[in-house]
């Protein structure tokens, strides 16, 4: 849309200074600079009473990270949080495809029923939403176990899976399968060869939409687990609000941070080499 | 003075000119079309009138007034889009009142303009319904009313009528025409079909590549195109590689390879030695079986390659004992059944020696 | 149409997996017992509990006063970052906007957290968890205002100028009145994730402030009553008729959204 002379140019990039700048403004203040501040505040020494030691007293320090390297518990819980956010999202898969199958070959005005039916369970707050497994899972003697772990990752993050799935598969030309059918495909192998690799990035997104969530929790390890069920979440939790230690919850958090991006950067290259988005 | 003069402008995206110093003045009251192949520069013009592009170079002139820094909204100038680009949260009336509104007219005139606007293009029952229930005409329609309702010294119209299905088209074709000549309003209509051009229009300017290659009324532009390019744009045309032998101002005589002499049409500008082609229309050419002979001037033997059945007419593609491929087109409107040549028939094109238009370039 | 058996055996159990252990919350907030072990009898007692409890009072408060400020403010910020995000894309706007929305909360809520206290030296409180609440609703409300922008013909906001209507008039007459549906479930979605909000508010929310969520945690922790259960199904009520609210609004903008 842009358009005509120099006052017209001259109002058009003031409009979008305008429109603009207040958001940005905002985020770079409260989203940005603290985003730099932790990754800063990781190479400090920790105050004497929790917090950070102020930095005329101390000058940088490598001492979080030192302490993580050197106590390979930490490696450990890493690899924990990422093979619970695995398994749940695999679970996730499991039960969002049919279901996301189902609604997408049902009828126009049924299908917005089943969607909304699908939202509606998200809409309550999530610590109820694990509250409720807690009371399950009590009398079943599976409470503090990772098993109680996984369900309620899955139960919380499942409508993340089943939405993008379903708006993949959503656009899948019914005439592809036909067409697969006609050329003498069976009802497995069409799926294999036609529906399965057009979902992949519908499949993908929800992973994401799973996985990165996931290995940042902590409430529900804390309240589904037991005491060898902590993540990365928990450690982040414990440094900053229970020990205190804050340099280490900050290099923990930049770790974590660099585990998203490697996640979200995986995801992305993926995405693009199929040729679709 | 004319209505619109352009005057020299160009255009430049990046390395690409797509308008190359063109110039053309447009009367008052006309039908004008700016005909040519995606990429032409056509659209780019039209936009550049209607205030949604700036010239490079040159100037737009609107009643003598220079256009250069009055913005879209200023400009007494209204465009239909290709998309039709009615506005989904409002009724057709609230459309078509829109420009009036922005104009500031009275209530009362808004209603009493809106009223005559949907009149006119005969939607006068469909005034509350919104742009999501009107069929594809329909919609054409209220966007031609929106465009007119605040009587603009000039209405663009940009491929209004791509979308539409073949008989639509032909059926809106006929009221666009009808509509012109009642409002009386200056059209500038875009499209690069050319059947569409030459039923609808007082004047076409044929460009390709950023330049007008002939601006002239439509049978100007059939029947005497002034390059290859609208002769072959343009209908279809049969081009003979010819050398002049002799021009005076009966005529010309042409030596063909091949082929021997052709007799054409005088050309003012042809002298003895020029090399070109003469370029003939399908319909000049006259196909009889071997044996028998019309009489025109101009006759040459070949065999029938394609012949192609269209009910109502049947074009033949012969080619001729020289190698060169000829199209003529046979009316089938004789009594009784029509007679038809086969794949492989020895046949003779003949046609008149006024016949046809040389080119030299 | 052929639906075969198996898929919809998953389905109904995957339906069942996702409603009924929040059946089994409700359930039990009516029950008249101390626990959610087993089913003793009918009673109301628990939410009479609820309204006479002032500490879940106050944090109600907090909650729904924090929800109505931040959502307001991050309606407005989110629709113009979604302008801004369709019609000029610049370069640095769509990392701004969305990591927020992607990122794991913790690391949102830690960040903000060490802003606050280190650089800001603010005592943790109302504005604290209001500012975090404005900054990770702001994508959500971009995103669904750019879907929406995304779903109209470009052309018409040409038309307009070319009608007549100045860039103003164009945002105001146009513009504008076709966006509101996606301003509006914007609105909601950042109500309803500012209600629902635990990690973030559990980190920046210091001391002596508590929201609805962090009620109901310190309760699960601490000692755990049906009171809780009761707490749980009226806020999934509430949460409910938001979500329906905004379905309403813009049915296809939120499916297009996700």
């Amino acid at each position: 849309m842009p358009v005509s002379s120099s006052t017209t140019d001259r109002s058009a990039r003031l409009t979008r200074w305008l429109v603009t700048a207040p958001p940005a403004v905002f985020l770079v203040i409260f989203f940005l600079i603290p985003a730099l501040i932790m990754a800063g505040a990781s190479f400090r020494e920790p105050g004497e009473f929790g917090g950070l030691a102020p930095l005329a007293e101390s000058g940088p320090s490598l001492d979080a990270y030192r302490f993580i390297l050197d106590d390979v518990i930490y490696a450990w819980i890493l690899a924990k949080s990422f093979a619970i956010a695995g398994l749940t999202t695999v679970i996730c898969l499991l039960f969002a495809y049919p279901l996301a199958m189902l609604i997408v070959r049902s009828p126009k005005r049924q299908r917005d029923v089943f969607i909304l039916l699908v939202i509606l369970p998200f809409a309550s707050n999530f610590l109820i939403r694990i509250y409720a497994w807690m009371i399950i899972l009590g009398p079943l003697d599976l409470l503090y176990s990772p098993v109680a772990v996984v369900v309620g990752m899955v139960y919380v993050h499942l409508p993340f899976m089943i939405l993008p799935l379903y708006t993949n598969l959503e656009k899948h030309d019914p005439a592809l399968l036909e067409a697969a059918q006609d050329l003498g495909a069976g009802k497995w192998a069409g799926f294999w060869r036609v529906t399965w690799p057009l979902s992949l990035p519908g499949v993908l997104s929800g992973s994401s939409l799973v996985f990165i969530p996931v290995l940042g929790m902590f409430a529900v390890p804390e309240l589904l687990g037991g005491t060898g069920d902590l993540l990365m979440g928990n450690l982040i939790k414990e440094q900053f609000l229970d020990n205190r230690d804050w340099p280490l919850g900050a290099a923990l958090s930049l770790l974590l941070t660099l585990a998203v991006l490697a996640v979200a950067g995986l995801s992305a290259v993926l995405t693009r080499n199929r040729g679709q988005t | 003075m004319a209505l619109l003069e352009i005057r020299s402008i160009t255009r430049r995206f990046g390395k690409l000119e797509a308008v190359k110093n063109v110039s053309l003045d447009i009367e008052s009251g006309q039908f004008f079309t700016l005909l040519g192949p995606s990429g032409c520069g056509k659209t780019t013009i039209l936009r550049m009138i209607a205030g949604f592009d700036q010239p490079d170079e040159g100037e737009l002139y609107l009643d003598g007034q220079p256009l250069a820094d009055i913005p879209p909204e200023r400009r007494p100038v209204h465009t239909v889009f290709q998309s039709y680009a009615l506005f989904p949260h409002l009724t057709v009336s609230g459309n078509i009142a829109f420009p009036l509104e922005m104009a500031g007219r009275s209530r009362d005139e808004i209603r009493r303009r809106t009223g005559e606007a949907l009149a006119l293009v005969h939607l006068e029952d469909k005034g509350d319904a919104f742009p999501h229930e009107l069929s594809g005409g329909q919609k054409q329609r209220v966007a031609l009313a929106r465009g007119l309702v605040n009587k603009p010294r000039l209405l663009l119209l940009d491929e209004p009528l791509g979308a539409l299905d073949a008989k639509l088209r032909e059926r809106m074709q006929g009221e666009l025409i009808a509509l012109q000549r009642e409002v009386g309003v200056t059209f500038v209509f875009v499209t690069h079909a050319q059947q569409e051009a030459l039923a609808l229009s007082h004047r076409i300017a044929v460009m390709n590549e950023g330049r007008i290659e002939q601006l002239d009324v439509p049978e100007a532009l059939y029947c005497t195109p002034k390059s290859r390019f609208v002769a072959d744009f343009i209908g279809t045309i049969n081009l003979i590689s010819a050398e002049v032998l002799e021009a005076d101002r009966h005529g010309l005589r042409l030596d063909a390879a091949g082929l021997g002499e052709i007799a054409a049409p005088p050309l003012a500008s042809a002298v003895a030695g020029m090399r070109g082609a003469l370029a003939v229309r399908p319909e000049h050419l006259r196909i009889a079986g071997h044996a028998e002979r019309i009489g025109l001037k101009n006759h040459f033997s070949g065999t029938v390659g394609e012949s192609l059945y269209r009910g109502d007419v049947t074009v033949y593609k012969v080619r001729l004992d020289n190698g060169l491929l000829l199209e003529a087109l046979a009316t089938n409107a004789g009594p009784g059944r029509a007679r038809f040549h086969e794949i492989g028939d020895r046949v003779s094109i003949e046609w008149r020696h006024d016949a046809g238009v040389f080119l030299d370039h | 149409m052929k639906r075969g058996f198996w898929l919809w055996t998953a389905t109904l159990a995957t339906y069942a997996f996702l409603y009924l252990p929040l059946a089994v919350v409700v359930l039990f907030s009516f029950n008249d017992s101390e626990l959610n072990a087993s089913w003793v009898g009918f009673t109301t007692r628990w939410y009479g509990k609820l309204l006479g409890d002032a500490g879940m009072l106050q944090a109600a408060a907090n909650s729904l006063l924090i929800a109505i400020v931040s959502s307001t403010i991050a309606t407005v910020l989110g629709t113009m970052a979604g302008i801004s995000l369709h019609r000029w894309h610049p370069r640095f706007m769509p990392f701004l906007v969305l990591t927020p929305v992607a990122m794991p909360e913790i690391l949102l809520g830690v960040s903000l957290l060490l802003f606050f206290r280190q650089v800001l030296d603010l005592t943790l409180g109302l504005l604290s968890i209001l500012v975090a609440h404005i900054t990770f609703s702001i994508g959500f409300v971009a995103i669904i205002v750019r879907a929406r922008l995304a779903g109209m013909d470009e052309s018409i906001f040409e038309a307009a100028r070319d009608l007549g209507a100045t860039p103003w008039r164009t945002f105001t007459r146009v513009t504008f009145p076709l966006i509101v549906p996606g301003i509006v479930a914007g609105f909601l979605m950042s109500f309803t994730l500012s209600i629902d909000d635990f990690v973030i508010t559990f980190f920046v929310a210091g001391v002596g402030v508590a929201t609805l969520p962090l009620q109901i945690y310190s309760m699960i922790k601490v000692a755990v009553t049906l009171e809780v259960n009761a707490i749980s199904t009226l806020l999934m009520a509430l949460t409910l008729t938001l979500i329906a609210l905004a379905s309403r609004f813009a049915p296809d903008t939120l499916r297009k959204a996700s």
